[in-house]
């Protein structure tokens, strides 16, 4: 178990003071300077040995993003650092107490990140919904002009602003070129890449879009050393991240814990064990909604991290452990998560948007059974057929959980097609609301 | 995707209140020269909470007119973006998420709820108090299920303290945003498994 003197975020509930000093007290900002005084190459080299993988889903080296930024300053194509804190990946509830609880270490994170790339300028991308976070991290920010921690004329010697800016309920805009496009004022709809965003982003100048958490850590990791970071959890799943647990355990919750603690572990030790005891685990979605979930047996003692979860076919994503007990209709639990991804679809590519509607469709009509079972290797085929195709992951993101259910619950669906079989009915197809 | 089409009726006119629109020509100065347009959606929500909380034809115009965008542009942002509601809605208006993760704590006993209370979805009752929708993934998963009532997260929610927070709102009694058990943030309900050093097993901020 992680030790709290090992813990980056000290006020993640919110229990402690929020404001700038009670921050300061718990070491934001403590010496900043000197970390600017490593310079450019040595904070990325050190970002890189430290190993953090982002923490948006994706599990890119963060120090190696920030290495493809262009090293000599071109004044008429200024850099910008974007942060992600579109978090709307079902599960995910992280960056909001950050934003919240512990404001402070993201900004100063953006200092440190946007000095590394050469940036003058941060934009951070808050959903439209979190609108008290929006209002919290603002003040944060206004109070770290105050005490010119950041500003055109700051203490630290590094011209640098920060502004937040909101969207307004697009999933597709945690999609990084979905995300410039909507703070251009624009339709949140993905870019073709190449160009990558590290070329041509933000108003067509080089722009790196990170997660909130990615930046939150980088303060830490400086002052204490890519060692440091990179002796919690496993090799090349390193350091500390935040888990938001939810469903059918008897204590939801948040917390930073060590990658690669089991899974038995983390929700034993944290949220007091699944509901009814582990024997009456189902099925666990491992990463948000998008990756495939994995069933008991497979899940129970694995390493939540990046490449066990891989192995076993789905990934740890956003680290939003969706968990479900044996009482779960299974395949309603997915047919919602297909309705998520037909409601939040850009509409841009084709496969994605026929096809998350037809497998939502397809999907609602098995959970009542009222299916033929040669529909089942159709949609599987079907899921196949939009994943890749598209100019976005969510195309694969909606393909995902769809496979996971029928690679591991294909009895299920045919026990019901079966029962429905021996009893059918003329009452419309429940559907979700459209 | 979803189909949105703007209401049928629509007032005649929108203007920008003298406080929104300092606030706007504030807001603007975040972006570059020339990149005004970015203030689009930021601008559209400012115009929708003036306007009770849904976004009139002539806002979406004015909104237009004050960025110098094309009207088609402004409108195509307000139909893709879902939190832009294009008819009317109840002076509490309900966003429940039925998203998976608040599915499997419960949602849909809130939804029997909100069914039974105020009628089928984008309703508004006939004292115009209430509507609601469902809505996707809010982003509370850990203190699930929950809605949001206007600009404020309501957690932790059963059948039963569900009604008594729509109770209160009818009646125009105070309520308290966040969590409706008592909990802090999305700690583990009823004592800290992590960060005992500083606070302890934070009961005492639970109880506060």
């Amino acid at each position: 178990m992680l030790a709290d003197k090992d813990r980056i975020f000290t006020n993640l509930y919110g229990i402690g003071d929020k404001s700038l000093a009670g921050a300061r007290s718990r070491g934001a900002w403590d010496n900043t300077k000197a970390l600017l005084a490593l310079g450019r190459d040595k904070i990325i080299q050190e970002m890189k040995d430290s190993g953090l993988r982002g923490r948006g889903g994706a599990g890119f080296s963060t120090g190696l993003k920030w290495s493809f930024m262009p090293k000599t300053p071109d004044p008429a194509r200024p850099s910008y650092l974007v942060i992600n804190a579109d978090e709307s990946e079902p599960g995910t509830c992280k960056d909001r107490e950050i934003m919240r609880n512990d404001p402070q270490t993201l900004i100063e994170g953006a200092l440190i990140a946007s000095f590394a790339m050469g940036a003058h300028a941060s934009y951070i991308y808050v959903r439209g919904e979190f609108i008290a976070e929006r209002v919290a991290l603002q003040k944060a920010i206004d109070e770290a002009y105050e005490a010119r921690l950041i500003g055109k004329d700051n203490i630290h010697g590094y011209p640098f602003d920060l502004y937040v800016h909101h969207g307004a309920g697009a999933y597709i805009c945690g999609e990084e070129t979905a995300l410039i496009e909507s703070l251009e004022g624009k339709k949140g709809m993905p870019r073709l890449k190449p160009p990558f965003p590290a070329n041509v982003g933000l108003y067509g100048c080089p722009t790196t879009v990170n997660n909130v958490e990615s930046i939150a850590v980088a303060p830490t990791i400086l002052r204490r050393g890519a060692s440091w970071f990179a002796g919690i959890g496993k090799p090349n799943n390193t350091g500390t991240k935040l888990f938001s647990i939810s469903g059918h355990v008897n204590k939801p919750c948040n917390v930073e814990e060590a990658m690669s603690i089991p899974f038995r572990e983390l929700v034993d030790r944290h949220c007091g064990g699944v509901r009814g005891g582990s024997d009456n685990l189902l099925a666990v979605i491992p990463g948000g909604s998008s990756v495939r979930l994995v069933p008991a047996d497979q899940i129970i003692d694995c390493p939540m991290d990046f490449d066990s979860l891989v192995k076993l076919g789905s990934g740890l994503g956003t680290a939003a452990v969706i968990v479900m007990d044996k009482s779960t209709d299974i395949i309603r639990a997915i047919a919602r998560i297909s309705y998520f991804y037909k409601h939040e679809s850009c509409g841009q590519c084709t496969p994605c948007r026929e096809g998350t509607g037809w497998m939502w469709r397809v999907v609602t009509r098995m959970a009542e059974g009222r299916a033929h079972k040669r529909e089942i290797d159709m949609l599987f085929d079907v899921s196949k057929q939009i994943e890749g195709h598209t100019i976005c992951a969510l195309g694969d993101a909606a393909a995902w959980p769809i496979q996971g259910l029928i690679n591991h619950f294909r009895g299920e669906i045919e026990k019901r097609i079966d029962r429905y079989a021996a009893n059918p009915h003329p009452d419309p197809v429940r559907v979700a609301a459209e | 995707m979803s189909i949105r089409r703007l209401a049928e009726q629509q007032p005649e006119s929108f203007e920008f209140t003298p406080e929104n629109k300092a606030w706007l020509e504030g807001q603007i100065a975040k972006y570059p020269d020339g990149r005004q347009a970015s203030m689009v959606v930021p601008a559209l929500w400012q115009a929708q909470k003036q306007n009770d909380y849904w976004l009139p034809q002539k806002a979406i115009e004015k909104v237009a007119d004050l960025l110098g965008m094309p009207y088609i542009r402004v409108l195509e942002i307000a139909t893709f973006y879902t939190m832009f509601n294009l008819e009317p809605v109840g002076k509490y208006y309900v966003q429940l998420c039925g998203t998976t993760p608040c599915m499997l704590r419960g949602s849909d006993e809130l939804i029997a709820v909100l069914e039974r209370r105020v009628g089928p979805q984008r309703h508004v009752t006939a004292d115009g108090l209430f509507s609601w929708l469902e809505v996707e993934c809010l982003g509370a998963c850990c203190n699930a299920p929950m809605v949001q009532i206007n600009d404020d997260y309501y957690e932790d929610l059963t059948a039963e303290n569900f009604e008594k927070l729509l109770d209160d709102l009818a009646a125009g009694r105070p309520v308290k945003t966040g969590s409706q058990t008592g909990r802090v943030s999305s700690e583990p309900e009823g004592g800290l498994t992590s960060l005992t050093s500083f606070y302890g097993d934070g009961a005492k901020a639970q109880a506060e």
